[in-house]
């Protein structure tokens, strides 16, 4: 079934120049695995269609069940270059807790 | 064990948080961090128009305020509020509480430097984009190499009660008391590696306390009163965050996880110039309410190089608003939009960039906002920027005539023309760390 992200994670984003990160949190350990699986990188570029213009790169944090997510390119030049409302990305995070991941009932369960 | 506190995240953060870190419970050091990337060029202007000025001016004005308890209470403030001129900052400082001593580190601006190493053949090609300094050197506002630790704790053992800095990194300042309290080597990277991280997780003040949280955010007690971070440090490098018992806000595992992703590259590779720190070796364990225990980080050698924060004048931008109600908003907004950009093209005038924004439809979320159907009011919002100035300040004449002569219900003019601002773009280059020579001044 599908749901939105936000029923398995939370967010936080900001920038570094013309780059915003997302970070994705999963809420509980057993979930992260459902992350390494739904929220590939390409997922990630094609939400975001043409705010983001260059590559986006994923990192892996098993540790705090997170990814980390770099969006080259992604708030029109950055800093006070950018015509943006958002220049440092700082709703990205909550952006993303909507896509549509595909979970199955069990991953769910309690 | 000592308790470090973040009493400001940023240049404009609230006012009276260092305050009551001092008032509601104990602390030993105080850091405060004023500088974003940003901030150094604003800074080195003010100080081209008055060698007395350069730094963060709410800073001796709130060490006169708090001068007092600094004392009773014993605790020592680190901040980067000199930005390019610490030693005046460290005076005006002096004059509002002439009790305290006052230590400098210098030596991190390298704005009349860059001659120089442009003629040692560093050509300092921009992170990003690889392009050499010298396709901008013309237009440098500043620049400034980010320091590390070490020489903040160097100060801190001149016995100063304030330790004022320039651009040391955010990380440094709350490093800094401990290799100070505990004399870690220069190379013993995994407790400078815990150190950072206990830096980064308080280097944004509240946003590790219950600010800018996702986390159950609407059941945040008391955001009104909300508790800065205090890093409580062992000898081992372990640490616990938490917030005074008084104060407002929380802490949690989640949220100190927040914090921890963000602004984040790659995590196994965090770079500054005292380690390298691996945040994927990080353990968080819920100790009890509002105390997250933090401990197994491990950190690599320091680069060899330091990383430059160069500011430059980048061209010029504008940035207009027009309102439109219901029925049909978002049409007549875009309506609106099409005819500034037909006009500016009749005019012949160019620019880099014209971006147009609809907000309250995908101003925030472009793309991946949610679909709105018929909303009840649209703010047409059209920024400009190039090098041409009088073009910029054209477009700034373009939108107020659509309140006539556009389409209908245009109003929120009231601001009237939008200001044309200058554009200070950031570069960030490296140099080799020999390069630069810090040293410690106490200020009389």
């Amino acid at each position: 079934m599908k749901v939105p992200l936000s029923r398995i994670a939370h967010t936080r984003s900001g920038d570094k120049g013309d780059t915003a990160n997302i970070g994705v949190i999963a809420w509980q350990e057993r979930h992260y695995p459902i992350l390494l699986r739904e929220l590939t990188p390409a997922r990630v570029k094609a939400w975001f269609g043409n705010l983001v213009s260059g590559d986006v790169v994923r990192y892996e944090l098993p540790n705090l069940s997170a990814l980390n997510f770099l969006l080259h390119g992604a708030l029109g030049g950055g800093g006070t270059v950018s015509l943006r409302t958002d220049a440092q990305g700082k709703t990205f995070g909550a952006a993303l807790l909507s896509l549509e991941i595909e979970v199955h009932e069990h991953e769910l369960a309690e | 064990m000592i308790r470090i506190a973040n009493g400001q995240g940023f240049w404009g953060d609230w006012l009276e948080a260092p305050v009551r870190l001092i008032d509601q419970g104990p602390i030993d050091y105080l850091v405060l961090d004023y500088l974003a990337e940003v901030t150094m060029s604003i800074l080195q202007k003010q100080r081209q128009a008055d060698p007395n000025l350069g730094y963060a001016r709410d800073f001796p004005s709130l060490i006169g305020r708090i001068s007092k308890k600094l004392l009773d209470r014993d605790v020592r403030v680190i901040a980067n509020a000199g930005g390019v001129n610490p030693v005046a900052c460290a005076r005006a400082v002096r004059q509002l509480a002439p009790g305290l001593k006052v230590a400098v580190v210098l030596g991190d601006d390298v704005f009349p430097r860059l001659d120089e190493f442009l003629g040692k053949g560093y050509e300092m090609p921009d992170l990003d984009t690889g392009r050499p300094l010298s396709t901008i050197r013309d237009r440098i506002l500043s620049a400034n190499a980010y320091i590390g630790a070490f020489p903040l704790a160097e100060a801190l053992a001149s016995g100063a009660h304030v330790v004022i800095a320039g651009r040391s990194t955010d990380t440094a300042l709350t490093l800094a008391p401990m290799v100070h309290h505990y004399g870690w080597a220069a190379d013993d990277w995994d407790r400078l590696a815990a150190g950072t991280i206990a830096g980064h997780i308080i280097e944004c003040g509240a946003q590790t306390t219950g600010g800018n949280c996702q986390v159950d955010w609407q059941n945040i007690a008391d955001l009104d009163e909300i508790g800065y971070p205090i890093i409580e440090a062992e000898p081992d490098g372990s640490f616990c965050v938490t917030k005074h018992a008084a104060a407002g806000g929380r802490v949690s595992t989640d949220v100190v996880k927040e914090q921890l992703l963000y602004e984040l590259g790659d995590p196994q590779r965090y770079i500054t110039p005292d380690c390298i720190a691996d945040f994927t070796s990080i353990r968080l364990a819920d100790a009890g309410p509002d105390r997250v225990r933090v401990s197994g980080i491990r950190g690599s050698p320091r680069p060899p190089t330091l990383k430059l924060s160069i500011s430059y004048s980048d061209g010029w931008k504008a940035i207009g608003t027009l309102v439109y109600s219901h029925p049909q908003a978002l049409e007549k907004a875009q309506a609106a939009d099409r005819v500034v950009r037909r006009r500016l093209a009749r005019l012949g005038l160019s620019f880099d960039e014209i971006y147009t924004e609809f907000f309250g439809v995908n101003a925030c979320h472009g793309p991946a906002a949610p679909p709105a159907a018929d909303p009840p009011e649209v703010q047409l919002r059209i920024g400009v920027r190039g090098f041409d100035r009088k073009a910029v300040d054209r477009f700034t004449r373009e939108l107020i005539p659509l309140v006539l002569s556009g389409p209908p219900g245009a109003t929120g003019y009231g601001e009237g023309r939008p200001p044309v601002r200058e554009i200070v773009a950031y570069w960030s280059a490296l140099i080799p760390r020999e390069e630069i020579q810090t040293r410690v001044e106490v200020v009389e």
